[in-house]
């Protein structure tokens, strides 16, 4: 997954030997990887088009935008856009909803999944072959299924439109707890052996040594999580309804229903671009281990 | 089991369960009952409970105000001949059908040209896989604005050409196709990061023997490297049929279903069932034939993967 591990098979010997070869032979690998080059660039270009309109647009006056053909760079620069966009609809409160929720159900699964993860890979105990099974069982259930008891038990403890009714039913995941499972499986287990001959109690064993082992997996569960819940919309639509409780996603749309009437596309897409940031920055800072974690749970999968 | 054994000489147990809650092993498994109590009891409440309370509720008519009143499988049989639901389950197979075949085959052409080892590899990789961590809702505004008929990207783009685009959002023929196109561009980065970990892992000595043997780089391409990236195909395909019949979001904020229900899939019509007229039993039951769909979708590929995987016979 690395991109310093060694060069696909197929091309490299190409590489290798050109200068033995003919010039022609030389050529062609030449004209092979600026073709690859030229792909692999358009691709990327169009991938990043939708972020580049968005950017642009967000920093356009009103009548810039509807121009043909679309002038891409903004003349003169409305950072303006960004204050109205702060200043219309409460942002700040929706960024603090999302943020709450998004850490303490991160800070939630990482404890209930390590320990449960933990427990079922090394402890012995009567039930835990059918318990796992139940939990691996529940891995394909669409949130559908379950989101409509969930909505009528929130509502009968009174917890629809409080942060509570998306963050109780975050704090575990039969996934995070697979995750962990799998990893201390694939840890060979002497250490912890070790530590229960010393007479080590459970909890130590699992705070003291198993923990601080799996680092990657937390790490790996932790942003998987953390920007899973910030990008969560269904729960978020279905649950929080007065407007100081929304969070990000939900909120944009609350924007959108006041300003799009207006046709008003810049203050749009400046809200759109301050709610996109804190993800791309979560990513930027944590890409190594999510995109591990997708690779992990692919090969493994 | 054998650290427990002394105890037991030294104070004969009177039964057998008195010796179990006596011994080492008790001990553990006190322990690991406690280590489990948090993840079960949430497991429990928003996993378990609701599998079977939703069961529960597609056997009754019930919107919230009114009681609940048992109807058996009522629900179920109302599906079959609701029109709609006819209508929305064709929209959600055209979306999974116009999706999948873009973002395997996609996903795989870039993670083979990735592999290549290019200069910036690594921001490519990232590039192609930010709308994948992006929120479904924020991208999805910017591609409303970039679908608008007469100052959108795609419609100005056309008009450079000399094509008039269509309406992209309001047409009956082209929104769904506008809806896929968003979903193969938000989605393709995941298979190309699932494809490059298993290029990856393809074994440089196959690639040597084959090329020994005489084989160009297209024959090592269909002869090596697809038979030993099938499992993950297959994976992409399993997970991507999942995520399709589910998918929500970038429709609710596109189209809202419309128009005249073009794009409303199975999702979007529980979520109005459900949440917009409250009809909790009709609603649950959707959820279960969606449920029912993606079980039996799961179990044809897992009896096809026999087939067409490479190693599993």
């Amino acid at each position: 997954m690395q991109t310093t591990t060694p060069v696909n098979p197929a091309l490299a010997p190409h590489t290798q030997h050109t200068h033995r070869k003919s010039a022609a032979t030389q050529a062609k690998s030449i004209l092979r990887s600026g073709v690859l080059h030229v792909l692999v660039a358009g691709g990327a270009i169009i991938m990043l088009v939708p972020f580049i309109w968005m950017v642009s647009t967000s920093l356009k006056q009103l009548d810039q935008v509807f121009t043909f053909p679309p002038q891409w760079l903004p003349n003169p620069f409305v950072w303006k856009n960004y204050s109205d966009a702060l200043t219309i609809v409460p942002f700040g409160t929706w960024f603090f909803n999302s943020l709450r929720i998004a850490v303490l159900v991160t800070l939630g699964q990482l404890i209930t999944c390590s320990l449960a993860g933990f427990t079922f890979a090394r402890m012995r105990f009567p039930g835990r072959e059918a318990l796992f099974l139940v939990y691996i069982a529940t891995l394909m259930i669409p949130a559908h299924v379950t989101i409509i008891p969930i909505f009528i038990s929130m509502n009968s403890f009174g917890l629809v439109d409080t942060p509570w009714a998306l963050i109780l039913p975050g704090l575990t995941s039969a996934w995070g707890t697979f995750l962990f499972r799998q990893f201390y499986l694939s840890q060979p287990p002497e250490l912890e052996d070790a530590a229960k001959i010393d007479g080590c109690s459970w909890f130590r064993i699992y705070s003291q040594i198993s923990l601080p082992l799996a680092k990657p997996v937390l790490a790996t569960l932790g942003i998987f999580t953390f920007l899973g819940s910030w990008n969560e919309f269904l729960g978020a639509l279905i649950f929080l309804q007065s407007k100081d409780m929304k969070t990000i996603t939900v909120g944009l749309l609350q924007f959108r229903a006041e300003y799009q009437g207006l046709g008003n596309w810049p203050v749009m897409m400046a809200g759109v671009v301050i709610s996109t940031l804190p993800v791309l920055i979560a990513f930027i800072i944590g890409q190594k281990y999510y995109v591990q974690g997708i690779a992990l749970s692919g090969i493994k999968g | 089991m054998a650290l427990a054994q002394p105890k037991n000489i030294a104070q004969p147990p009177r039964s057998r369960s008195q010796a179990f809650f006596r011994s080492l092993r008790w001990h553990e498994a006190k322990w690991a009952y406690l280590f489990l109590l948090p993840n079960l009891v949430l497991f429990t409440a928003f996993t378990i409970y609701p599998v079977f309370a939703s069961f529960f509720y597609s056997l009754n008519e019930w919107t919230i105000q009114t009681p609940m009143k048992f109807i058996g499988l009522d629900n179920y049989i109302a599906l079959l001949s609701d029109k709609t639901f006819i209508k929305v389950l064709g929209n959600t197979f055209y979306y999974t059908a116009g999706v999948i075949p873009f973002q395997t085959a996609l996903g795989l052409l870039i993670a083979v040209a990735l592999n290549q080892k290019l200069r910036f590899n690594t921001v490519y990789r990232s590039v192609y896989f930010v709308p994948v961590v992006t929120s479904s809702i924020a991208v999805s505004m910017v591609w409303q604005w970039m679908y608008q008929p007469e100052w959108g990207v795609f419609n100005s783009l056309l008009k450079l050409v000399g094509i008039q685009g269509p309406n992209w959002l309001f047409s009956t023929t082209w929104s769904m196709p506008a809806v896929i196109l968003l979903s193969i561009w938000k989605n393709v980065g995941y298979s190309v990061v699932l494809y490059l970990a298993a290029l990856q892992s393809v074994p440089d000595s196959l690639y040597e023997s084959a090329m020994i043997d005489g084989a160009n780089s297209w024959q090592r391409f269909w002869k090596v490297t697809m038979p030993l990236i099938s499992p993950t195909t297959f994976f992409i395909i399993v997970l991507s049929v999942i995520g399709s019949f589910q998918s929500f979001d970038q429709i609710y904020v596109l189209t809202q279903g419309g128009p005249a229900r073009a794009t409303s899939v199975i999702a979007h019509y529980l979520y109005q069932n459900g949440f917009q007229f409250f009809k909790m039993g009709y609603a649950a039951a959707i959820a279960y034939v969606m449920f029912a769909f993606l079980m039996v979708a799961t179990i044809i590929q897992w009896y096809y993967r026999r087939r067409w995987v490479f190693g599993e016979e």
